[in-house]
């Protein structure tokens, strides 16, 4: 990989107008469908990078460097919207484990909003992402990515993750361009009213 | 983690490309910063920063940078700190940077709309 040959980016190029890019971040147990459904929505192939950050002595899995200062790498893929002629949405899809959440306020700082991807099958992996995303405070919606017909009620999901009835829970098939968008709308709805009492609270 | 992405790139290779600094505490580029070239590339250039330059003909997020040089974005943010001291870029910054507020609801109303217009 040497960057004197890196291929041309092929994909199309953002408006000379656009000058405002906003984050939304899909969370989520691994496998879950987060991928899938940035590539269902984005106008551009899925691409992937990785951000490596360093933190004075703190007790993760990586490596300390001689200055005792621990490095921490967090690989991510994103795709992108264009809303308007302005406003580009860049969705993130972040793995769910507890380093990435150590890092979460740095690497996802000024973020809109989450979706937290649910398989069904295994709801529990889910419930560190919701506990975290409580904890920073980060309005999220959860969808629940049916792998085949389900099984249990929306009702039954809330239960087994104990989610306040405030947070929006819905269906979703991670493959379906509709349907991802559903989910963002239903999450952007849910900023917006949340935006609008907090205004009205001020 | 992602299979094939730039996790086991050669340290030697970022810091040469760096020059050895690092300054990713600088006041920090976001993640979605718009970047636009100001000038042309011109020889004798440092690879990255005149492919940085190529690149941001149209504007262009730091993390879509990061993912063509395929160099962390950390290292992606020194390369630009130099383009920008120099105005060879400049950087168009989100409005929603970091706060504990929410954006307000005109720009959600603009998001729902775009987002509905799909
Ligand atoms: N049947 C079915 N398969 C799906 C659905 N969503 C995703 N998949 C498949 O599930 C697998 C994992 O999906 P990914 O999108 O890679 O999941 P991920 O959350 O990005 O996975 P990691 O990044 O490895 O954590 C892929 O083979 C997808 O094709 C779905 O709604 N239904
Ligand atoms: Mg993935």
């Amino acid at each position: 990989m040497d960057s004197g040959n890196c291929e041309p980016p092929v994909r199309a190029p953002l408006a000379d107008t656009a000058d405002e890019g906003l984050k939304i971040v899909i969370v989520g147990g691994f496998g879950v469908g987060k991928t899938t459904m940035v590539r269902s929505v984005s106008e551009i192939r899925p691409l992937n990078t990785e951000e490596t950050m360093t933190q004075a002595g703190v007790g993760i899995d990586e490596t300390a460097g001689a200055d005792g200062k621990v490095t921490t790498t967090v690989a991510f893929d994103f795709g992108r919207i264009s809303l308007n002629a302005r406003m580009v949405l860049y969705l993130f899809g972040a793995p769910g484990q507890e380093r990435f959440w150590f890092l979460w306020d740095r690497l996802f700082s000024g973020t809109l909003g989450a979706v937290v991807l649910v398989d069904p099958r295994r709801v529990a992996d889910s419930w560190y992402a919701i506990d975290r995303l409580e904890h920073h405070g980060l309005p999220f919606v959860v969808a629940r990515n049916n792998f085949g017909p389900p099984v249990h009620s929306l009702d039954q999901i809330r239960d087994a993750l104990t989610l306040d009835d405030a947070v929006p829970l819905i269906d979703c098939d991670a493959r379906d361009r509709e349907s991802g968008k559903t989910v963002l709308i239903t999450l952007v709805d849910h900023l917006y009213a949340l935006s609008r009492a907090q205004e009205m609270a001020t | 983690m992602t299979p094939g992405s730039v996790q086991h790139e050669n340290p030697d290779r970022l810091y040469t490309v760096t020059g050895g600094r690092s300054r990713a505490d600088d006041a920090r580029l976001d993640l979605v910063a718009l970047i636009v070239s100001e000038s042309q590339p011109v020889p004798g250039m440092q690879s990255e920063h005149a492919e940085i330059l190529r690149i941001c003909r149209a504007p262009t997020a730091v993390v879509e940078i990061s993912a063509d040089l395929r160099l962390p974005v950390s290292v992606v943010r020194i390369l630009l700190a130099d383009l920008l001291d120099t105005g060879s870029v400049t950087a168009r910054h989100p409005r929603t940077a970091a706060g504990a507020r929410l954006p307000d609801p005109d720009l959600l109303k603009q998001v729902l709309v775009g987002l509905r217009k799909l």
